[in-house]
């Protein structure tokens, strides 16, 4: 199985006048070709963060201060701005919650869309024209020759994500990097745009990273789940294995969260406190002061542990398989 | 279940039309010839709903349906274009005319009827010290006096799980689920009845919200409270309702118990929409989302609403819109297949 990305102990952090965030601290995941990684956690998880660093685009005051980013064995941490360049919007594309940050207001789709085209590929106008005209088709765009000369205005939420996808596919990437890209859609559009996202991924071999705080979105699209808590990937696995019988308390928290988990009308098994700042996060496990099988060994911070075939987690009181 | 418990609120033919008259350049050029109009948005369209006191009815829909405008509505913060509602029996708004209740009643009809928002951040203001924006309402109302108000809002503050010794504190040193927290403070100050959430769990992240959505079971059971509880999010929905009303571009398109909303649903909408809600359950699976956009409130389709995405469509769903009829004991639907059948 060829890896598309391979992200080995990667710390990006923000030096603000406060002090150091560690949005993300020693995280390391791989995504095959073809494979869909879901990447879980709450707001200030680090799960965007981790996204804006694979391809390259944490602003000051953050920057990544260790660790590898490889891409088809190249490492992008090292990659000079010009070549990561080519690379962008090229071989790894990115899909925001927000498509208007994919989409310039006040240019027309097909001047966006031919814009992106030439970019990367030394073909006419016309051929530009006709590669976007197939992208919008290949999304669900009815009529996608006259949308083409529609300014994003023109479109509606459902619409203005599936153009940001189309745009996304342009080049065929080999890793698309979506963060949140269907949380502002109403339920039968985000239905629409999950059916899209699968069949493309499917079709193409693309790999995909699915940013969301939704596991039930992850349950049905992704191949395996990574849990991000507090900067750091706290559980990995297969997606069966990791929903059916979490190993990290805060994953059985967050599962135990989900109303359809629960039976009606009864309380929530919820998760107490709420997540710690990251600003000088203490050392030890962050969810300590919210898990009930802290001890005091968890002031120590716990490592990365393969628990089981394929299952991974960083905890030291990890639940077995029955208590899930 | 609904029938057997006494109606809080009864809304008959409730209608709210948003109108944006053209202005004077656009009334010129229509007289030249130009092809404009006054843009009217029906978003609530006739809607009949009866709760029951100590009910949890949630109020289902996408964007642009109605639901929140009906909520507010049912709160009294908008006035009706059609219809009437009725609080306890008596009429407290009615489109154009005066209500039956006197100034009093009405009064104590809003008082008793409070509203928690989506959004923690927008909601509470922001230059205010969290124990005024509690302790303000009670005590402009009577209900506390100055010399108790201190204690008062304390417990406000306890029950809805706040620690009080933040209360000298503005909103913007709170965390969104503790805001949501000190919302539903502010609005239980007042001792409500009745609580319209609009999308009150929608903006927190999951581990928050299943510790307000726990909140407000407690507080149900505590106070006896009746909630009108207004989300996109069905499995919210299906874990707090009783009862569970789904609207679609204006309209109540189907009506029941929980139960039988999820496991039997009638409307073709109703059935699209849990087939398009992914589930923690589900595992990599093909998903079939029902084809279409919604459509513009603005010029909503003929008929039924929903014809032109409807799977099942004959041509009467084109012309003639379709009543909400009882198709089983408490089980109302609004689908001409009904009668076909």
């Amino acid at each position: 199985m060829s890896l598309t990305l391979e992200v080995r102990g990667l710390r990006t952090h923000f030096f603000t006048r406060a002090g150091v965030v560690k949005a993300v601290d020693d995280v390391s995941f791989s995504v095959a070709r073809g494979r869909v990684l879901g990447l879980v956690g709450e707001s200030g998880s680090g799960k965007s963060v981790t996204g804006f660093s694979i391809i390259g685009l944490v602003d000051p005051p953050g920057r990544i201060v260790s660790g590898e980013i490889l891409f088809r064995g190249r490492d992008l941490t090292r990659l000079p701005e010009e070549e990561m360049r080519q690379l962008r919007g090229n071989r790894i594309a990115m899909i925001f919650q927000d498509p208007m940050m994919t989409l310039n207001p006040v240019l027309r789709i097909d001047t966006q869309m031919i814009e992106t085209v030439l970019a990367h590929a030394k073909v006419s106008r016309e051929e530009a024209r006709a590669r976007a005209r197939d992208a919008l088709g290949m999304v669900g765009i009815p009529s996608p020759e006259e949308r083409l000369s529609a300014y994003p205005h023109q479109f509606s939420g459902g619409m203005r994500q599936r153009v940001a996808i189309a745009i996304a596919l342009l080049h065929r990437p080999d890793l698309i990097i979506a963060d949140e890209p269907t949380t502002a859609l109403d339920v039968t559009i985000q239905g629409q745009i999950l059916a899209e996202v699968q069949k493309l991924a499917a079709e193409t071999g693309t790999s995909l990273i699915w940013i969301t705080h939704d596991l039930s979105v992850v349950a049905g699209l992704a191949d395996e789940i990574a849990v991000m808590y507090a900067g750091k990937v706290v559980e990995h696995g297969e997606v069966s294995a990791v929903l059916d019988s979490p190993l990290h308390p805060y994953t059985a928290g967050l599962i135990g969260s989900v109303p359809s988990r629960n039976a009606r009308g009864a309380r929530l098994k919820q998760i107490p406190g709420m997540t710690p700042s990251l600003l000088n996060l203490p050392p030890g496990c962050a969810f300590r002061s919210r898990c009930d099988r802290a001890s005091p060994a968890c002031e120590a911070d716990p490592p990365m542990r393969e628990l089981a075939p394929g299952r991974n987690a960083r905890c030291i009181h990890p639940l077995l398989p029955a208590e899930a | 279940m609904s029938a057997a418990r006494e109606p809080i609120f009864e809304l008959r033919g409730v209608s709210k039309r948003f109108e944006k008259r053209l202005d004077v350049a656009g009334r010129i050029a229509r007289s030249l010839g130009a092809k404009l109009r006054d843009e009217v948005v029906h978003a609530v369209d006739g809607v009949d709903l009866t709760i029951g006191r100590g009910e949890v009815v949630g109020l289902v829909g996408e964007s642009g349906c109605g639901k929140s405008t009906l909520g507010r509505m049912v709160a009294g913060i908008l006035p009706l274009s059609a219809g009437e509602i009725r609080r306890n029996g008596v009429v407290i708004a009615r489109a154009g005319g005066a209500p039956e209740a006197d100034a009093a009643v009405l009064r104590e009809a809003k008082l008793k009827t409070q509203m928690i928002f989506q959004d923690p951040y927008a909601s509470l203001t922001p230059r205010m010290r969290v124990a005024d924006i509690v302790g303000e309402a009670p005590l402009v109302h009577g209900i506390v006096g100055r010399s108790d108000l201190d204690s008062y809002v304390d417990e406000q503050f306890r029950r809805a799980g706040l620690d009080p010794s933040l209360k000298r504190r503005y909103p913007h040193q709170f965390s969104g689920g503790q805001r949501q927290r000190i919302g539903i403070a502010r609005a239980l100050a007042v001792q409500p009845d009745f609580l319209v959430c609009d999308e009150a769990v929608a903006a927190l992240d999951v581990s928050i919200q299943a510790q307000i959505l726990n909140l407000f079971l407690d507080l149900r059971r505590d106070l006896d409270l009746t909630y009108l509880f207004i989300s996109h999010d069905l499995g919210v929905v299906e874990h707090l309702s009783d009862r569970v009303v789904i609207m679609y571009l204006g309209r109540v398109v189907e009506e029941a118990d929980t139960e039988t909303v999820f496991r039997r649903a009638n409307h073709p909408y109703t059935r699209s929409l849990l087939d398009s809600v992914p589930r923690i359950e589900a595992r990599k699976r093909a998903f079939h989302p029902v084809r279409g956009e919604i459509p513009s409130p603005l010029n909503p389709p003929p008929g039924c609403h929903f014809h032109p995405r409807c799977p099942h469509a004959i041509p009467r769903c084109r012309e003639e819109r379709p009543a909400l009829r009882e198709i089983a004991p408490g089980h109302r639907s609004a689908c001409h297949l009904n009668e076909a059948a």
